[in-house]
């Protein structure tokens, strides 16, 4: 998708850095990470287990401090947040997704309450009138019918409808800046072409940035405008997802391609077992 | 081996029983491995417990039979399945095999319990060797014994698992979802150990057992699709793969996200609703509800198997459509 260079960017970070215990078992989880992302873009983030893809969205969505560089969230300094008040203005822009959709919830709560919970994080108080029709415009946008849906535990929802009803908790409070972290991986591949054309359909509709984490290169092929391939918690390529994912500069790219496996064939790796 | 005609419900409270596998008949050849695919709560794992003689309550086997290298065993709602069929003729590589190692014990006690727990005249020492051999003949470190499962990375831990149930030479194993909870290079990793381990004849047949189509085509020689505790679809991969007949099965692969240009740009469908609640199966064909070229028959009656044992399609609308080409061809 072509962008004009002058835009501002929505998401910066610059040399983000964030180091896990001390001494021999220091680990660098995210280790001088820059990059940038424009309003309405989505950027996927792939790499394998323990490359410090979520921990980058924990960065990123303020649940831990970096060891060292800067978030800029619209040019300001988004790690430099501290009170309560910053932190819930910030995360009324930015919202995220999670991995688990079982382990996401509290089970004793209805998915009212739990819709109606980050509604909290308004500045203002809305009146019950107001709170209701957002929980229904946000639950309607993600497929499920509110009627149905809004007093139902999360025990009685599936997995495809308990992760709608998690973007639809991000919904509520429009926010401008969404880090899906592996939204689809628990999800069969049916469920998962949904939840990705309901990502989509939220970027078209709401100019929504998407940061979308995942270790599928087919689904970030499929959403994404731009790629970042994370290894060892450092950036090792990215770029426009064509470019990357047809001619990949980094070995590791490179390999990560080659262990897809594909409908038709693991590439030039194994061969498909022969046929009689 | 051939399975024939498995049912096995899970009692669910007061209510009707959940039919999760409805009579599901499947034979996997010497050497072959055998493929099921289907989205969650399609039943392949319950079959999966229940040809890997696994099954446990709530589970309840209502029938079938499992005929392999010629013994046959009757399933009833006990299994009577001589002790010794388990790890010897059937094993089970389940899901998230890498959280089966015992956390304080090292790899070699594990290995060492389970041959001895199969035949006590074993010295430990001999069972430990038994296994660095076969860690050898596979190419992997035999050093992986002497360490804890904390000091191996999840597919590293995955493989030694892979390899401590296999150490008794089954005849088939089944693995059940075995890399889902692994990133792409782990995923292939373990596919090649499987395949070395059919390559040196240590197990004969394979069950694999996934949603993931692109995996699957690349292990499986033969693909059945499940839906709702029955057989949509049986074939060769090729069959399945090029040739899906089933509107169940194209959708399945219509949903595929391979990272090829082709997919980019091209709004994919998915499949709209979700499978259906077991206790209360829908009439006729399971998946009509959720079928876009459901017909009136399809509500009111079983879908007719079209086909061989080894390649057919459960589906009316499939045999309308090859109904309607052998009338052309006979006008022709």
């Amino acid at each position: 998708m072509s962008r004009e260079v002058t835009q501002a960017p929505l998401l910066e970070t610059q040399h983000l850095t964030r180091w896990f215990g001390h001494g021999d078992s220091e680990v660098h989880a995210v280790n001088e990470i820059s990059f940038t992302m424009q309003p309405g873009e989505i950027l996927s983030v792939v790499g394998e287990s323990g490359s410090g893809k979520s921990t980058l969205a924990r960065l990123l969505l303020r649940l831990l401090e970096p060891t060292s560089g800067r978030v800029l969230f619209r040019g300001q300094e988004a790690t430099k947040l501290h009170r309560g008040r910053d932190l819930k203005a910030y995360w009324r822009d930015v919202q995220g997704v999670f991995q688990d959709p079982f382990a996401a919830f509290n089970q004793s709560y209805t998915i009212r309450r739990v819709l109606y919970k980050a509604l909290n994080l308004l500045d203002k108080q809305i009146s019950r009138q107001e709170r209701l029709e957002r929980t229904e415009a946000a639950l309607t946008e993600v497929g499920l019918d509110p009627k149905e849906s809004l007093d139902k535990w999360p025990h009685q929802l599936s997995g495809g409808q308990m992760q709608r009803v998690m973007i639809a908790r991000a919904l509520v409070l429009e926010p401008k800046l969404l880090i899906a972290d592996e939204p689809t991986s628990m999800l069969d591949a049916s469920l998962r072409v949904t939840v990705l054309n309901l990502l989509l359909d939220l970027r078209k509709r709401h100019s929504m940035s998407i940061l979308f984490i995942t270790h599928d290169l087919g689904q970030a092929y499929y959403v994404s405008d731009r790629i970042l391939v994370m290894y060892h918690g450092g950036v090792v390529e990215q770029g426009a997802v064509e470019d990357v994912l047809s001619s990949p500069q980094h070995e590791y790219t490179q390999h990560l391609l080659n262990d897809v496996p594909r409908l038709h064939g693991w590439g030039t790796v194994l061969a498909r077992p022969v046929e009689a | 081996m051939i399975a024939r005609n498995i049912r096995a419900y899970y009692a669910a409270g007061p209510g009707p029983e959940v039919k999760a596998v409805d009579g599901v008949s499947l034979s996997v050849d010497q050497g072959q491995v055998l493929g099921i695919a289907g989205e969650s709560g399609c039943g392949k794992s319950t079959f999966a417990a229940v040809v890997s003689l696994t099954a446990r309550p709530p589970l309840y086997i209502k029938g079938g039979e499992i005929t392999l290298d010629g013994q046959t065993v009757h399933l009833d709602k006990q299994i009577a399945v001589p002790e010794w069929w388990h790890g010897e003729m059937v094993a089970l590589l389940p899901q998230r095999a890498m959280n089966s190692l015992n956390p304080t014990a090292h790899v070699r006690d594990t290995v060492a319990d389970v041959v001895r727990a199969h035949d006590p005249t074993v010295s430990r020492d001999a069972a430990i060797e038994q296994a660095r051999v076969r860690l050898e003949q596979l190419s992997l470190p035999a050093s992986v014994l002497d360490t804890y499962p904390h000091q191996l990375s999840g597919g590293m831990r995955q493989r030694v698992v892979a390899v401590i149930s296999t150490l008794l030479n089954p005849k088939v194993l089944i693995a059940d979802e075995p890399t889902s909870a692994l990133d792409v290079s782990s995923q292939k990793e373990l596919v090649l150990l499987l395949q070395l381990l059919l390559e040196h004849e240590f197990i004969t047949r394979i069950i694999f057992i996934t949603h993931d189509l692109p995996l699957l085509s690349n292990i499986a020689d033969r693909i059945a699709i499940m839906y709702a505790g029955k057989l949509a679809e049986v074939g060769t991969t090729s069959q399945i793969v090029d040739q899906p007949e089933h509107p169940y099965t194209q959708a399945l692969i219509g949903s595929v996200l391979d990272p090829e240009p082709h997919v980019r740009g091209h709004q994919l469908e998915g499949i709209a609703g979700s499978p259906p609640d077991l206790r209360y199966p829908p009439s006729g064909c399971r998946f009509h509800p959720r079928c876009p070229y459901a017909m009136d028959i399809c509500s009111e009656k079983d879908p007719p198997q079209l086909g061989s044992e080894d390649r057919f399609a459960a589906c009316w609308w499939v045999s309308q459509q090859s109904a309607a080409q052998s009338v052309e061809g006979i006008q022709r």
